[in-house]
């Protein structure tokens, strides 16, 4: 708790503490998006025919696709030709092992707070780092291995497993889905690959951390995450960004594929530059995560998102197989200008599925952070339960907070409850505390966790505690 | 200990303390009385550093120090604490987390290092069974869903780990049945020692049954009219407010 505390004020004079940038050259694409700029990306990662082709036709729908503008979002339009699609930290081509990873991306991920050093990880958590376009370093890799589980960057798996990216990519989120899908097909130039064999439960977390560091570039990276059937895995992802002046683009696509009777449990803390105090630059975050499950399968989205100046964002579950289980639980935190539009799909296709949402939004500055969930039941999906609630706690009274449920039941077995509150952190909670010996900022943070526990209760341990930590500093001076 | 000399205090423009004046000592039980109105959690409302109101005039002095130019939370660190009229919920935060980190807010202030978690649990559990309570109060949401008498049982809970110099009890009594009464009275008696005080804040006489007071204050319109002896609650009690009230008239039309 101390601990938690004195960090706090560590950072009231660095309200951002990821904004630095690193000092490496790359190699970047020129500026805009054309069909030469695809080819350019395709042929940077030497990649196969069918997947240059793949990204071609994703171009063209793109081409033909609008811009979403139904969320409560306001930005100014964006200009995709002043966008680099590709840029990669130059250094050695190939990399045999993790020691001849270029010094000063190494220190990066120290700052960061990540290990690329496996011998010195305490923590059974495997990373594959991915700064830029580039995925940099993958680590525990031979430990996975003799379990079968396959876990790399996107770009080697193309390569290497040529059969299951044919077999899945584009198979949960095609090209077709949304504008931002569509780019990201075209455009995408690394992620991670997850890939586990029937029957084995991955002995540790896995997990991929995304930094944006050169200037003007947009991040459009693809997960992909297939268990076969029986089998378990536990993801993380986390990202950050250096300050800038403008505004970044990231649009990523992430796809779960969970077998019969196999279980993905993916967490994301998400904290991309959210803009200054007056709203200028951050990230505008339009990433679309949808799983799909297989009888008996269950995927839990968990996620903290306190970051970027604009989030849309709905981590979706398509219950397809009977008995089926979809989770989404999350915690959106706006603060200052930050606009935040994001909540889930639940599509209940296969009988006895259940759906759980829990949605916590906490608002505070000028911030707007809306709660935007569907809940579809079709005719077929006979029992199908679904629980949702949606909290939101305002700071302050010039914020918004917004809820917007749809629900669709096409079958009469069917239960599906739904419960909305919204309150306000009170003088009268604040003074209770400062007569207990806390200052403002300590009463405010046990609040914030307080509200927010049913969600962090969710998180792996070792995240909960820096997701804890995360949202205190995110809503830092805007109380008293 | 403490020493309030011409205190005058409001809220939103309107006054409400006229001029308190009120000493006490290390080791002494005082309460203050007074019908509806008068002032009384106002008073402990401006003690404990609440800022809706406004002090206008006087001064109040705390163990050799201004209280009044202290933020609340120092006042704490200070030693002073409130056992509130109407406890606040807090939803998701438990009582054991709230109060470790009150312990150790009010350790930090005093310079003392964190107590670690064995401590802390040793010391919780003392306290508990002190006020008679369930430990499965403690994993409970900060006093969501407690009835009425478990909010108050767990103020002075907080009051046996935090250890302050000077407890001020607004209306600690009300909405409490005779055996809740007891209970809380008892906790305070034994949390009493010769260095540290009770303000307590009350309407009625019965509570003064268990903590039985040096001092008895009658607080009327935003000013300390009567002060006595354990005797003058005793006689508060059997002819109501209504005597203070024709007393006060009456020194009106003499003057």
């Amino acid at each position: 708790m101390d601990e938690k505390f004195s960090s706090i004020e560590q950072t009231v004079l660095s309200d951002y503490k990821y904004g630095f940038v690193t000092d490496i050259e790359s190699d970047e694409a020129p500026k805009g998006l054309d069909e030469s700029t695809v080819r350019f990306i395709s042929a940077k990662k030497n990649e196969p025919d069918w997947m240059l082709q793949w990204r071609l036709k994703a171009f063209q729908q793109w081409l033909k696709m609008k811009e979403p503008d139904w969320a409560n979002i306001t930005y100014p339009a964006i200009n995709y030709q002043d966008i680099i699609y590709y840029s990669a930290p130059k250094q050695k081509v190939t990399i045999s092992s993790l020691d001849e990873i270029d010094p000063e991306l190494r220190r990066t991920f120290e700052k960061l707070g990540i290990s690329l050093n496996e011998q010195k990880r305490l923590s059974g958590v495997a990373i594959d780092a991915v700064i830029d376009s580039v995925s940099i370093a993958t680590t525990f890799k031979t430990q996975l291995a003799e379990q079968g589980i396959i876990f790399c960057s996107m770009s080697e798996a193309i390569r290497e497993h040529p059969a299951l990216i044919q077999k899945y990519l584009g198979s949960v989120v095609p090209a077709t889905d949304n504008y931002f899908a569509a780019l990201n097909a075209a455009v995408f130039s690394d992620g991670s690959f997850c890939y586990i064999p029937e029957g084995v439960r991955c002995p540790m977390e896995l997990s991929t951390y995304f930094r944006i560091n050169a200037e003007n570039t947009g991040q459009f990276e693809r997960t992909l995450i297939v268990a076969e059937p029986g089998s378990y895995v536990s993801y993380l992802e986390g990202c950050t960004a250096p300050m800038r002046d403008e505004n970044q683009l990231h649009a990523a696509v992430v796809e779960l594929i969970a077998q019969d009777h196999a279980e993905i449990k993916y967490s994301t803390v998400q904290n991309w530059y959210p803009g200054d105090k007056e709203g200028k630059g951050g990230i505008y975050n339009f990433v679309t995560k949808r799983g799909i499950c297989q009888a008996h399968a269950k995927i839990s989205w968990t996620q903290v998102e306190t970051g970027s100046s604009i989030t849309w964002k709905y981590p979706s579950v398509i219950l397809k197989g009977d008995y089926s289980i979809g989770e989404f639980y999350s915690i959106a935190v706006t603060n200052n200008r930050q606009q935040a539009d994001t909540g889930t799909k639940m599509q209940h296709l296969g009988k006895n599925t259940r759906s759980r949402i829990v949605s916590k939004g906490i608002s505070a500055g000028f911030s707007n952070n809306s709660y935007r969930g569907l809940v579809h039941v079709s005719r077929k999906a006979h029992n199908a339960r679904n629980f949702s609630q949606c909290d939101s706690l305002l700071l302050g009274d010039k914020c918004g907070a917004h809820t917007f449920p749809y629900i669709e039941v096409k079958n009469n077995t069917s239960v599906v409850e739904h419960e909305a509150t919204t309150s306000k952190v009170g003088e009268d909670q604040i003074f209770y505390c400062n007569q207990r010996g806390m200052d403002t900022e300590t009463a405010v943070a046990l609040i914030i966790n307080g509200f927010a526990k049913e969600v962090m209760n969710q998180l792996p341990m070792e995240f909960a505690i820096e997701a804890q930590k995360l949202l205190a500093i995110s809503l830092e001076g805007s109380v008293g | 200990m403490l020493r309030i000399q011409n205190l005058q205090a409001g809220i939103e423009g309107r006054e409400i303390l006229k001029g308190i004046n009120l000493d006490i000592k290390p080791g002494e039980v005082h309460a203050i009385m007074g019908p509806n109105g008068s002032g009384k959690s106002t008073l402990a409302s401006v003690l404990a550093g609440r800022q809706d109101y406004i002090v206008t005039g006087g001064s109040v002095e705390f163990l050799g120090k201004d209280l009044l130019d202290l933020s609340p939370e120092d006042r704490a660190g200070e030693g002073l604490f409130l056992g509130f009229q109407y406890p606040v919920e807090i939803p998701g935060l438990s009582t054991t987390n709230f109060m470790k980190t009150a312990v150790n807010e009010i350790r930090k202030y005093r310079g003392q290092e964190a107590l670690d978690a064995v401590a802390f649990l040793k010391m919780m559990k003392e306290k508990m069974a002190l006020m008679e309570m369930e430990q499965t109060m403690l994993s409970r949401s900060l006093n969501e869903g407690f009835s009425g008498g478990e909010k108050k049982r767990n103020e002075i809970f907080q009051m046996a780990m935090l250890q302050p110099k000077l407890a001020i009890l607004d209306e600690t009594d009300s909405g409490l049945d005779i055996d809740a009464i007891r209970i809380v009275a008892n906790g305070v008696n034994k949390l009493r020692n010769k260095d540290n005080a009770v303000l307590a804040i009350t309407h009625y006489q019965r509570l003064l049954d268990y903590l039985v007071p040096d001092f008895v204050h009658v607080l009327y319109n935003g000013r300390i009219v009567k002060s006595g002896s354990k005797e003058l609650a005793l006689e508060l009690e059997e002819k109501g407010y209504d005597f203070i009230r024709n007393e006060m008239h009456q020194e009106e039309e003499v003057s």
